[in-house]
């Protein structure tokens, strides 16, 4: 078999190649070379050189929203990481309806975005008008802590479950070791369940990470970046540097700006990888 | 099993292989199949209308701007199509996208013939795309020329729709309230029944005006058409200068917009979230009288009855308000795509041509979709918001001109929008100061930003 493997590989990667290559590879080749142009649709474009990357820097509005992209990710990833945690330490205690618990947190999850975007949106500015305070529109911070709730909502369950799985493959042995040396039960939280769950930790951040950085259908949904822009994320800025400027040139920085992201999204979930990843321990 | 798998990777191979040739498959197939096109210039008589241009090999592609006239267009579409035999597709953008689909549609081979654009901001973006119409037969069908959108000479675009609005009020409600239209005639008195309204909303059981929601389905009645007003007397005053606006009538603006906002159904710390749809069920259901709005919204209002219908000039105190009519104009400018086949620039001319001189065109342009057409053949269409605001027309009242359309950029509109609603929410004047900036200066930046 493993003979067969090592003649006929091609095969087995050429599906997913080509499909690389055409949705990810083509596209992205053609965005960078457009972030250089100004064009009105892509067939179409004109050579500018690198006025669009400029035009990006000098954006005040792209630099505000960078800003609140990476308040709104630390707080999210660090809430939805510890929240997530405690919930899968809790659920893995054998208390009685776990399984319940399990699906009830992690249905969230299976909602899409944007409908939560807009379910969220009413039950917060109802909240507000009880309490006498301006609505989301017009109110920044509620706007911010408004994301962080939905999101630590959509997505505590789904790394919960992660988790769960990682605390399960913990061999029991180790933890009834660590009981009868004496250890107490920080201590077999600190030094033996957290190290033997670091794969889990590694990927829950990543896909917290990113998923906050690149937040666009929850942004659009409660908050449409009001109050002026103030709670407008870098996706929906691009978004919103292409679609609600006029004139040809625009549709260029939107372009750069995205290429920018790109490199962001790539750095940031990189470095995260590298440290987290030494972290890890062998069994 | 070696044999299976050689055939697998051979079959993929060949998959991959005509997926690398669809794109230019579909362009080499164009070449005209039969003939030249019917030339249809200069045949100005308006004829009965079953007579249509013969087919000449090309087709039409639609890419409608308006989803309440989606079926409509369909439909008109279909009846060309069992009388000459050419393919007339209509497609039609979601709500809020058309700018996005349209985007995505041109840059296909099988990219749309006929588009819309908005005004002169729009053609911005457009303008290397569309045909220049100044020789069409449609062009020589329009009663003005100022239903053109002309730059350097051509003409880029074609208006197809004449819109007006101002307030609609329920006719019954003000009476009960004491009042007629008589009673408005300018911002002073508009205001005296307003605020009379308001102080006895109690007793009478319904509000002045609906609320003046400031979410994105319904913002634009306020950042977009309001403004229109200071804009349009400004122009009015100084000339148009679309490059920098100077704000002279922004009091007013603040006059008409308190007025508003203060007098509504609901508190103006809520506007922020309320819809478009709730203005609509609130006039509908009679806790409103007045409603900022124009024709297109009949079918909406419809069922308060025909006879219940009335609509006022939107006064914001300006001398000489009192013969000021509703405002009319357009904004929606049909275009051809110039880099479409010679075939389908023809079929498309044609298409335009039958749809505003023919019988069946002229007559599902007004009575299906309800709209008014700046063409010689046009019908009289039975939306009877079009008969109040053509008989302010023939009461020789000026209408307000459309002059949002040189409003530099959606941009702009949304920094006004979020500055009114803020100040709706908390009224002082920093928070009105927040709005002339964002008028004045934003207005100056945003054109810069658009044109520098």
């Amino acid at each position: 078999m493993a003979k067969i493997i090592r003649k006929w590989w091609p095969v087995f990667l050429l599906p997913t190649l080509v499909a690389f290559i055409i949705g990810f590879v083509i596209p992205f080749c053609q965005g960078l070379y457009l972030s250089f142009c100004k064009f009105t649709t892509i067939n179409k474009a004109e050579w500018v050189g690198i006025s669009n990357y400029l035009k990006a820097f000098q954006d005040t509005q792209f630099r505000s929203a960078f800003v609140f992209t990476a308040a709104f990710t630390v707080v999210s990833t660090v809430l939805i990481n510890v929240c997530a945690f405690v919930v899968a330490l809790t659920l893995t205690r054998r208390i009685r309806g776990t399984n319940l618990f399990r699906t009830v947190f992690f249905m969230p999850n299976l909602i899409g975005g944007i409908v939560l975007g807009f379910i969220w949106n009413i039950l917060i500015n109802c909240v507000l008008s009880l309490l006498g305070k301006p609505l989301l529109a017009l109110n920044t911070t509620a706007g911010f802590w408004g994301l962080i709730i939905l999101m630590c909502w959509q997505q505590i369950g789904y790394m919960m479950i992660i988790y769960i799985a990682g605390l399960q493959s913990i061999p029991g042995e180790l933890i009834e070791a660590a009981r009868i040396d004496g250890a107490s039960a920080r201590q077999i939280l600190f030094r033996v369940k957290i190290p033997n769950v670091m794969p889990s930790i590694t990927i829950c951040l990543f896909l917290t990470l990113t998923n906050s950085f690149k937040l666009f259908d929850q942004n659009l949904a409660l908050t449409g970046g009001d109050p002026n822009h103030a709670t407008e994320m870098l996706a929906m800025n691009i978004y919103q540097t292409f679609y609600a400027r006029s004139g040809p040139n625009w549709k260029g920085i939107g372009q750069a700006k995205a290429v920018l992201f790109c490199i962001m999204v790539i750095a940031i979930s990189l470095i995260q990888l590298r440290a987290t990843r030494s972290k890890e321990v062998q069994q | 099993m070696k044999k299976l798998i050689a055939l697998l990777l051979a079959a993929l191979m060949v998959v991959g292989l005509f997926a690398a040739c669809t794109d230019t498959g579909t362009e080499s197939t164009d070449p005209a199949e039969n003939g030249t096109p019917t030339g249809t210039e200069g045949e100005g008589t308006e004829d009965e209308g079953t007579e249509a241009p013969a087919a000449g090999g090309g087709s039409v592609y639609y890419l409608n701007f308006k989803p309440e006239q989606d079926e409509d267009w369909q439909n008109l579409a279909k009846v060309y199509t069992d009388l000459t035999g050419v393919e007339v597709t209509v497609l039609t953008a979601a709500a809020g996208t058309y700018e996005e689909t349209l985007m995505a549609e041109m840059a296909k081979s099988e990219a749309p013939t006929l588009f819309q654009v908005n005004g002169p901001v729009g053609l911005a973006n457009w303008k290397d795309y569309c045909l220049d119409l100044s020789g069409s037969a449609l062009y020589g069908e329009l009663t003005s020329d100022d239903f053109a959108l002309t730059e350097d000479g051509a003409v880029y675009g074609i208006a197809y729709v004449i819109e007006t609005y101002g307030i609609i009020y329920n006719k019954a409600l003000l009476e009960q309230a004491g009042y007629t239209e008589a009673d408005i005639t300018d911002f002073d008195s508009l205001k005296a029944v307003v605020e009379d309204i308001t102080a006895r909303s109690e007793e009478l059981g319904f509000a002045a005006f609906t609320s003046a929601g400031m979410d994105g389905s319904s913002d634009w009645r306020f950042k977009t058409h309001l403004a229109n007003l200071p804009i349009y007397y400004e122009y009015e005053a100084e000339g148009v200068h679309a490059e920098a606006i100077h704000g002279t009538y922004l009091d007013n603006y603040r006059a008409i917009w308190d007025l508003y906002i203060n007098n509504a159904t609901c508190s103006p710390a809520e506007l922020s979230a309320k819809t478009g749809d709730d203005a609509v069920s609130e006039f509908v259901n009679g806790q409103a009288v007045f409603y900022q709005n124009g024709t297109w919204a009949y079918n909406d209002v419809s069922s308060l009855g025909d006879e219940n219908l009335g609509m006022l000039p939107i006064y914001i105190g300006v001398d000489g308000e009192e013969n000021q009519g509703l405002c009319t104009g357009s904004e929606n400018y049909w275009c051809v795509n110039k880099d479409a086949s010679e075939e389908d620039i023809q079929a498309t001319l044609d298409f335009l041509y039958w749809v505003v001189t023919s019988k069946e065109g002229t007559a599902a342009l007004a009575d299906e979709m309800g709209f008014v057409i700046p063409f010689k053949a046009a019908k009289e269409t039975s939306n009877p918001l079009v008969a109040i605001s053509e008989q302010y027309i023939a009461d020789g009242k000026k209408s307000v001109d459309w002059c949002f359309p040189t409003m530099p950029s959606e941009e702009w509109k949304n920094g006004v929008g979020s500055a009114l609603t803020a100040y709706a929410a908390n009224q002082n004047d920093d928070t009105w100061a927040a709005v002339v900036t964002a008028f004045v200066d934003g207005w100056a930046t945003e054109y810069q930003l658009a044109n520098g």
